[in-house]
């Protein structure tokens, strides 16, 4: 059987790996490279990559990091972060990057998630989208790192990326990032249940019950985190060894 | 030297560090010499069915491939490339393969999520030497939207279970097929890796 995925994701900003909360307050952790190797060997089943820089010309700081990380493990990984053009995504996959994530760009312009496609397949094209529950209790996307409200509602969003050719969604919870209270169950599962491309649950993870619920209540295909893995809160291996014993089939290694 | 094919889709430097990191002499080449000098041939897989037969046609190695093939040099094929070997894929149409091997490509249908992404685990359809020292219920990393129906079940040496069986190690005499990543897929893929290579002692 398909195993549900743990994803460690890294958010690197001048080739360091630093993790905020609610997109702010960021603090320095480590290097990537050595991360990277960690997470490997402890069982991660993916590795995701943001690249937070803000300065155009440090971002071949970034991909030089990327082709570091592909020399270094064996296990796939997805790039992201101002990724906005084919080019783009041709730079990523040939440092060895598995697969390209695409948030705001695709927002502003939708035909590139056809384009890249088309181009370079959809098993590599992944949309990452931001949520935030709005008064009224719909989920809008945002962007521009959650600071900015589309006109785009999350599940058409999410329908919309998949039918121009997403092979993956990222689902990324701006109420929950950074909290450590569990994941949006409600969007998670409204979202993977009405696509037929994998989700990834992004943000709010804090326990391994949050594991076990977005899997369970959420029906998502992988559970994404970052700070709870790299300040040691949660072990890899530890977490799957619970899930395996709440019935959730996982690759144990 | 292991010449992997170049066939103008995607990154081939993971599948060449993979082969490096077992030990392999690896080039990069769609040369006709190259193919014909190597010790086995790798057929690496990033794209659509269609580009890539297009590309081998116009690149004219694909009777050099052919050739090779029938005098027993070992071919591995990975994800699109072991779905080359076969007569026919639907995939954006119909399309002739290689025909190296018996049967057809086929798109997932059913109620599960395409494409089948991420680590599934091995199931023993038979003994062979390319799988040895993998359990049932290892993982190996899948991503695919396409799946091989061979002629003959036979050849499959392991298959996953994806709402149907899904073929992912094949092997007929020289000819061997991965449906998966050996590159991506940590421990496991070294020692499928480290098998192939054995083979080719």
């Amino acid at each position: 059987m398909l195993a549900k995925r743990i994803i460690s994701c890294l958010d690197v900003k001048d080739g360091r790996v630093v993790k905020g909360k609610r997109f702010n307050d960021l603090t320095d952790v480590d290097d990537p490279v050595n991360l990277a190797v960690f997470y490997n060997n402890e069982g991660a089943d993916e590795l995701v990559f943001y690249d937070i820089t803000a300065s155009f010309e440090k971002r071949n700081i970034f991909f030089n990091v990327v082709e570091k990380i592909a020399e270094s493990i064996n296990i796939p990984f997805t790039v992201g972060g101002g990724i906005k053009t084919l080019e783009d995504f041709r730079t990523a996959l040939l440092k060895g990057a598995d697969k390209v994530s695409i948030n705001s760009a695709a927002v502003r312009n939708p035909e590139i998630i056809k384009s890249a496609a088309k181009k370079f397949g959809s098993q590599c094209v992944v949309l990452s989208m931001d949520v935030k529950k709005t008064d009224s209790g719909n989920y809008k996307v945002y962007i521009d790192g959650g600071r900015v409200e589309t006109d785009f509602y999350a599940l058409e969003w999410a329908k919309l990326g998949e039918s121009l050719g997403a092979g993956e969604i990222v689902l990324n919870s701006i109420d929950c990032d950074g909290i450590k209270n569990g994941y949006d169950y409600e969007i998670t599962s409204l979202i993977s249940e009405n696509v037929n491309i994998p989700v990834v649950a992004s943000g709010g993870a804090g326990n391994m019950e949050h594991f076990e619920k977005v899997f369970k209540y959420g029906k998502a295909d992988a559970a994404l985190s970052a700070s709870i893995f790299h300040y040691g809160d949660i072990k890899i291996n530890d977490l799957k060894e619970y899930l395996y014993c709440k019935g959730v089939n996982i690759r144990r290694v | 030297m292991i010449a992997i094919i170049d066939y103008g889709a995607g990154n081939l430097k993971n599948v060449f560090r993979a082969m490096k990191n077992i030990g392999f002499d690896a080039k990069i080449t769609s040369k006709v010499n190259d193919i014909n000098d190597s010790r086995a041939i790798v057929l690496p897989g990033v794209g659509a069915f269609k580009g890539a037969i297009n590309n081998l046609n116009n690149m004219g190695i694909v009777d050099c491939i052919k050739e090779n093939a029938k005098k027993g040099k070992v071919i591995l094929g990975i994800c699109l490339g072991l779905q080359l070997f076969y007569d026919v894929s639907y995939e954006d149409g119909c399309h002739r393969g290689l025909g190296i091997l018996k049967g057809e490509v086929v798109r997932f249908d059913g109620k599960l999520k395409v494409p089948h992404m991420g680590w599934n685990s091995l199931i023993i359809n038979r003994e062979d030497d390319i799988s040895k020292g993998i359990n049932s219920e290892d993982y190996v990393y899948f991503v695919h939207s396409y799946y091989v129906k061979p002629m003959d079940f036979n050849e499959v040496v392991l298959y996953s279970d994806y709402g149907t069986k899904v073929p992912a190690l094949i092997r007929k005499d020289n000819i061997i097929g991965m449906q998966f990543h050996p590159e991506k897929s940590g421990r496991v893929g070294s020692i499928l890796l480290n098998n192939f290579k054995e083979l080719i002692k």
